[in-house]
């Protein structure tokens, strides 16, 4: 079980010098276990600072950051217990992928965790089956693999650590929309059968908002929206005004209403509009 | 109109594969046009752009640009000045540590003379708005202003074609507005023909053209329009339609009649609209 | 965090240092090693100390930037110092020790020596953006090309490394992030632990860094890069009148020295 509370959270890069940025400044936030959160915000909006403090690689400037009520920051095996709860996959993954062989790489993490080799084995097994790289794989190089399975392992590498939460910075950048589409699927499949946190960071809208149960949205280092996706995206000329754009069906919806269209309810995923204009229709004829 | 590239039943072997990655592509394309090549990862889209400024020759098959075949050595600068590329990934293919030395490096190359150099490097730089940042270092700019310093390092080679190969795939939503918007330009006020290389469907709906590629062949050329209402065949190709020709393609499952050519969100409501009444 | 490192920065601005011409300081520089190397006395230390001084003030560089750049070699002033305090011979301080007087007059020149070395190249690069740097260097051994020396090539392949440092030291914080992420530990256990600790990171960072090359090379190819032959510049290099007075104050500056030399100052 694992909860992560974030309160007053600032953090201030290169202080005292000429080059003094603040990233993110007051960041207060509850994630209780078990939800898929979606994090959105354009480039240099904090997201990515932010979540690297929740598992420790930064230290916050002033603030603290709770994972299952124990400060992460208080010391260094508190952080080192941090990092093995809080598993955080990067953007391009799969440049980090450095070992001999497939299996050994997705080993590394929980060899880190000084586990038993049984224990690593089924584990990197487990992990491996998660993502969908077959074990015919495990004795390649991952210099062979084509990119979409590379970040496959990648990713299988964090997920062998157990972690209580997983993050994911842009998991799906650079693929194509078949591979988006397989990788959005082994993350849901992911925390349906484990019951963990899961935390996606996006700029893409419409791919998070289909899948997440709760929408934070990141400006200028702060969290402008925080609710669920039907709460968020009834604020559509704000996330424009902070240079997002609005999922596909969200704003053919609006353009409906519009034109005379009645279309009740929230809309954010084509099916939802589908169904409502299908009702319309049989309603009319 | 007259043609700008004229490929012909080109095919292509990967030294040390046993597979062809171009199973006889032919294509003409117009100048001044807007021509977007979609395909998934390994449908031969980026294998078909290193042959239009001859970093790979045909095994088979010929690529003539303005008339001049790429195999023909002696000819190689005037094939890479008429055509201009510009890669995925911005960092690798920015030469200077200042952006105005980098926008120069192509014209340095080809022998012009330095005040002529100096202007072209000005043009380049306001033609993608980036002048104000002609000496900033490119290590400090966002990813879409370094696309638009890489894009200007081509112009100011004057070409005639500019091949973009996934420019956007490394850049978040801005950005990619960013390059698009450039890119659009580019064509509709200086004449560039462009060749967009991309599986982002919303970057195509500014094209003129549509080609979708698979597995080495083409599987289908026309407008966007008639490409997107395709919705089965872009599925099974593992390519998706824009959001709004999805939804309406699922509408007509359900009974409802609307014309797959509307691909905007105005022109959508609009069909969908007409529909209910 | 890597990314504070300071790597013989330039710093822009528009004084007199910044708009010498880079072969101008380049020469500039190797007259004021070879006149460092050749004072001898307190005398013409002194004077070197204050010609320093001097060409910081006219470069506008604040001495607190300057000497920031002098950390990393902290170690070897001082174990150069130390080294000459015990090892020279002469009269002891206190009957019977082994510091000497001589000794201490070593250290400090010594280290006096080798914070007016950098201090003075500091000069060089903080006024001097790299590409002019290659530029100068690769117009001063110009000459060479007729022996074939690959001068263009050398130049090219130093500006291109330039170019990549910020890149490559990003991408190290990267994979270092990520690969604490999976529990990696890179600052406890022995040395031998610690050096194998550095695989996970140096591993991506070659692979990274051919993919690289192989993009870059594509891209300068698509470029009509064809090496150094009919190649133009847009910024041509050109002497001007500051430059002659500049080697003028050198040429004096040098011969200052070596007066000295001769009267043991």
């Amino acid at each position: 079980m694992s909860e992560i509370k974030v309160s007053c959270l600032c953090h201030v890069y290169s202080a005292g010098t000429p080059f003094e940025k603040v990233a993110i400044d007051g960041i207060n936030i509850d994630i209780p276990h078990g939800q898929l959160v979606g994090l959105i915000g354009h480039t240099g909006s904090g997201k990515s600072t932010f979540i690297q403090h929740l598992n420790g690689l930064l230290k916050p400037s002033s603030g603290t950051v709770m994972v299952d009520g124990e400060d992460i920051n208080a010391d260094k095996t508190a952080t080192k217990k941090a990092r093995s709860k809080v598993g955080l996959v990067f953007q391009y993954p799969e440049y980090q992928l450095f070992e001999e062989t497939v299996f050994a790489d997705i080993a590394f993490g929980p060899k880190n965790m000084k586990l038993s080799d049984a224990e690593i084995d089924e584990r990197v097994r487990e992990a491996a089956a998660f993502v969908g790289v077959p074990e015919e794989q495990f004795d390649k190089s991952p210099l062979e693999l084509s990119g979409g399975q590379k970040r496959r392992v990648a990713i299988a590498g964090v997920i062998a650590m157990r972690p209580g939460v997983l993050i994911l910075d842009e998991p799906t950048a650079g693929l194509d929309p078949a591979g988006c589409e397989q990788i959005l699927q082994n993350i849901c499949d992911y925390r349906e059968q484990t019951g963990s946190t899961v935390i996606i960071v996006s700029h893409s809208m419409d791919d998070v908002a289909r899948i997440a149960d709760r929408l934070v949205v990141f400006n200028r280092g702060e969290i402008r929206f925080d609710g669920t996706p039907e709460e968020v995206f009834s604020n559509p000329d704000e996330l424009r005004s902070i240079g997002l754009a609005v999922p596909a069906p969200t704003e053919l919806a609006m353009e409906l209403r519009r034109i005379g269209v009645a279309v009740s309810g929230s809309i954010y995923t084509n099916e939802q509009l589908a169904n409502a204009l299908i009702k319309l229709k049989r309603g009319t004829e | 109109m007259s043609s700008v590239i004229q490929i012909e039943n080109l095919h292509y072997t990967y030294p040390g594969d046993d597979f062809e990655s171009l199973k006889g592509v032919s294509l003409d394309i117009e100048k001044g046009s807007f021509v977007a090549v979609l395909g998934h990862n390994g449908s031969g889209k980026s294998t078909l752009a290193k042959h239009l400024n001859a970093i790979l020759l045909p095994s088979e098959g010929t690529v003539k640009i303005d008339g001049i075949d790429t195999a023909d050595e002696d000819r190689l600068l005037d094939v890479r000045r008429t055509v201009g590329m510009v890669f995925q990934n911005p960092d690798n293919q920015i030469v200077a540590n200042v952006v105005e030395d980098d926008v120069a490096f192509a014209p340095e190359n080809l022998g012009i003379e330095p005040a002529e150099i100096r202007q072209r490097v000005d043009n380049a730089l306001k033609t993608v708005d980036m002048y104000e940042f002609k000496q900033h270092a490119p290590h400090l700019l966002s990813g879409g202003q370094k696309q638009r310093v890489a894009i200007a390092g081509v112009i100011a080679m004057q070409p005639e074609v500019i091949v973009l190969d996934e420019p956007t795939a490394m850049l978040d939503p801005k950005g990619r507005r960013e390059v698009i918007d450039t890119v659009t330009k580019l064509c509709r006020e200086k004449g560039i023909t462009i060749v967009l290389i991309t599986h982002h469907m919303a970057e195509c709906i500014n094209a003129d053209r549509v080609v979708v590629m698979s597995n080495g062949v083409i599987v289908a050329d026309g407008t966007p329009e008639s490409v997107f209402s395709q919705v089965e065949l872009m599925h099974g190709e593992g390519l998706a339609v824009p959001a709004t020709t999805e939804l309406m393609w699922q509408l007509n499952k359900e009974g409802f009649a609307l014309d797959l050519n509307a691909l905007s969100v105005c022109d959508c409501a609009r069909e969908i609209a007409k529909e209910i009444g | 965090m890597l990314r504070d490192i300071t790597l013989g920065q330039y710093f822009p601005g528009d004084t007199l240092a910044h708009r010498l011409d880079p072969r101008t300081k380049l020469i500039l520089v190797i007259v004021y090693i070879v006149g460092l190397f050749n004072a001898v006395g307190w005398y013409s230390y002194g004077f070197v100390i204050l010609i320093t001084g001097a060409c910081m003030a006219v470069s506008k560089i604040k001495p607190a930037s300057a000497f920031k750049g002098l950390k990393p070699v902290i170690f070897i002033i001082v174990l150069t110092a130390l080294l000459n305090i015990f090892y020279t011979d002469g009269t002891p301080i206190i009957e019977g020790w082994i510091i000497t007087w001589e000794g201490i007059a070593k250290a400090v020149m010594m280290s006096v020596r080798i914070i007016l070395l950098i201090v003075g190249t500091f000069l060089l690069t903080y006024t001097t953006s790299p590409i002019a740097l290659t530029d100068g260097l690769e117009s001063l051994l110009s000459p060479l090309k007729k022996l074939k020396v690959p001068v263009h090539d050398m130049s090219m392949m130093m500006s291109m490394a330039l170019r990549f440092i910020p890149t490559l030291i990003e991408e190290t914080d990267k994979i270092m992030s990520a690969q604490k992420a999976r529990g990696a530990d890179f600052e406890t256990g022995s040395l031998m632990s610690r050096a194998k600790a550095l695989l996970p990171i140096l591993v991506p960072l070659f692979v990274s860094s051919f993919r690289r090359a192989d993009e870059l090379a594509v891209a300068m190819e698509s470029r009509c890069y064809h090496g150094g032959e009919g190649r133009t510049r847009m910024k041509q290099l050109k002497m001007q009148g500051c430059d002659l007075a500049a080697m003028l104050l050198g040429a004096a500056f040098l011969a200052a020295i070596f007066i000295m030399k001769k009267y043991g100052f």
